[in-house]
């Protein structure tokens, strides 16, 4: 078991967990309530990352995140360091791949308030923050942990593009799942069949968490 | 609650083309309720979303007891939040993780917990829900759950209370006994109380003013007996439920010619002058009809010979369509207790005479 790869992966989800958390929340809250022409557009592009292939996100990552990119130009200036084969490269592309897998659980949790509860709480004195607080998450909050645990283990079973993004340097850019490719090359099966197995575990238990807390949902 | 010199009366004007057209002008007394009635998508929900700041009409100005919370011209709205309106929803839209007590203790203005609460049981005493405090909407029955919206409406000390639909979702039963509930509640309370239905029985038992929509209009705002007996236009009288509407010649000022002779009637508008072609209602409840075998003075008032072309037992109702002899083309439709259809044999096919009461007899301006 290559434990640094392991222990990487968790990383790596857990970060893409903290970030994707609030900004998926805010997307999925306004995708669920907004009248605006603009909706299916960005629903499209939220989509995305699950239809594109992997060598497609990776190249337009290479490119956009490299030294000659203005972006990869101003990490550089800032930090003075790369994002390619790097753990933020290594979030950053964690964090778009990720994105339909936030987003869409939690907006078919948000849809499923009937618009006037909101207005039910607004009309009983409730600003719209304690409407969310008091109202939409409590009842919204099961679709926002199926969406964690699915991007928890989608992330660790993320290949294709990390390993464009990244590589595989031990420590710092390879997973779990490049390990297994890595091992797989070196003609190490049994090692690789144990890592597949771990990975396989935490798969089904993640998404067996996932329905699980759609059964349980006391309210629906 | 509020004392006496809180109360407040209820001023709207709501004017836009679209999306939803409005043309809306209505008010409403403190302690007064008005029955808002109209055909499907006529505005009368528009109208409520309006007041309580979840819509925000192009034109408008609502005020209550003087304070504007909406004046579109000088781009004035308060939110919601801040309009202290009391809104029971058509579906009532109760908090489903939340119980009877805290559903209604989240809607009270009560500064600690303990008083929320507090105030949240009274109201539910007071809305015959002691006992189901600590039930979830899905463990009460439809009228528990009107009951807990009315609730929470109220713990709002609301200014005005706008009910929409109430009583659409419950069984016959349960929405006589919510009906009496809220006769009897309403004499306490002290605000404008707007109900919108399209049940025109119950606008007719509770409200103390109708106010008849159709396509976002206002049509007429008066009270249930004007609205049902001087509808001010036949749009008006359709939609009230009225079908006795004919075509005459006025030939003097007390007198109108129709298909089926010549009328009496006691009141004619100033503005209709003889020899105008009108059209006039009689309300079904002005038809009477004369007992076989006993001869009464009235009967001389307006006469009319018909013959009986459908009866319709409606429990102790009994409906009656009558064709008139002279004309065929005049059905006249009203309504008798069934006794008094047993008792004066009436059946279809047999003939009968009525009199339309000449001071119930109206004449469309």
């Amino acid at each position: 078991m290559d434990w640094p790869a392991f222990a990487l992966s968790l990383k790596l989800g857990f970060w893409t967990c903290a970030v994707l958390l609030p900004l998926a929340i805010m997307l999925a809250r306004w995708l669920a309530t907004t009248a605006s022409p603009a909706k299916p557009w960005i629903e499209a592009l939220v989509m995305l990352p699950l239809v594109l292939p992997p060598t497609v996100l990776g190249y337009y990552l290479l490119v956009g995140l490299g030294q000659t990119s203005w972006l990869g130009r101003l990490f550089a200036a800032l930090t003075g360091g790369d994002i390619l084969f790097t753990f933020k490269g290594l979030l950053i592309a964690s964090l778009l791949v990720n994105i339909p897998f936030a987003v869409q659980p939690m907006q078919r949790a948000f849809e499923a308030i009937k618009p006037n509860i909101r207005e039910a709480a607004w009309v009983s004195g409730l600003s719209r923050w304690d409407t969310f607080r008091r109202i939409e998450w409590p009842l919204a909050w099961p679709g926002v942990a199926s969406a964690l645990a699915l991007v928890l283990a989608h992330t660790l079973g993320e290949f294709g593009v990390l390993l464009l993004v990244g590589g595989s340097i031990p420590g710092e850019t390879r997973t779990l799942s490049i390990s297994i490719y890595d091992r797989l090359q070196a003609f190490r099966n049994d090692e690789a069949a144990i890592m597949a197995g771990a990975l396989l575990a935490f798969a089904f238990a993640a998404l067996a968490v996932v329905h699980l807390s759609a059964r349980r949902r006391p309210h629906a | 609650m509020r004392d006496a010199g809180a109360l407040a009366d209820l001023d709207v004007r709501l004017n836009q083309d679209g999306p939803i057209p409005l043309d809306v002008a209505l008010s409403c007394t403190s302690t007064s309720l008005l029955a808002l009635v109209g055909p499907s998508g006529s505005g009368k929900t528009t109208v409520l979303r309006a007041i309580a700041g979840l819509m925000t009409p192009k034109n408008g100005v609502i005020s209550v007891g003087g304070e504007t919370w909406l004046d579109t011209a000088a781009g004035h709205s308060l939110s919601p939040q801040r309009r202290r309106t009391g809104l029971v929803f058509q579906d009532y839209a109760l908090f489903p993780h939340l119980t009877a007590l805290d559903t209604v203790a989240l809607a009270s203005d009560a500064t600690t917990r303990e008083d929320k609460r507090a105030t949240a049981a009274i109201w539910l005493k007071r809305v015959n829900l002691e006992g189901l405090e600590n039930r979830r909407p899905s463990q009460l029955s439809g009228g528990q759950q009107q009951r807990v919206a009315l609730a929470r409406a109220l713990a709002r000390d609301p200014r005005v209370l706008l009910l929409d639909e109430p009583f659409s979702a419950v069984d016959q039963r349960t929405r006589e006994r919510l009906k009496q509930e809220l006769a009897t509640l309403r004499g306490t309370l002290r605000c404008p109380i707007i109900l919108v239905t399209h049940d025109l029985d119950e606008a007719l038992a509770l409200a103390d003013r109708i106010g008849v929509l159709s396509r976002g209009r206002t049509l007429q705002l008066d009270t249930p007996d004007v609205v049902m007996t001087r509808p001010t236009s036949r749009t008006v009288a359709r939609l009230m439920g009225q079908m006795n509407i004919f075509n005459g010649t006025i030939t003097s000022a007390r007198r109108i010619q129709w298909s089926g002779g010549e009328l009496e009637l006691t009141h004619l508008p100033a503005s209709v002058s003889p020899g105008q072609t009108v059209q006039w209602l009689i309300p079904s409840d002005a038809i009477v009809l004369h007992r076989r075998g006993r001869p009464s003075q009235g009967e001389r008032e307006n006469p009319v010979l018909c013959r009986v072309v459908q009866l319709t037992r409606l429990g102790d109702q009994t409906a009656v369509t009558a064709m008139v002899d002279a004309a065929p083309d005049a059905i006249f439709n009203f309504r008798l207790p069934t006794h008094a259809a047993r008792r004066n044999e009436l059946a279809e096919g047999s003939d009968v005479t009525v009199s339309l009461l000449a001071d119930s007899l109206h004449v469309f301006v």
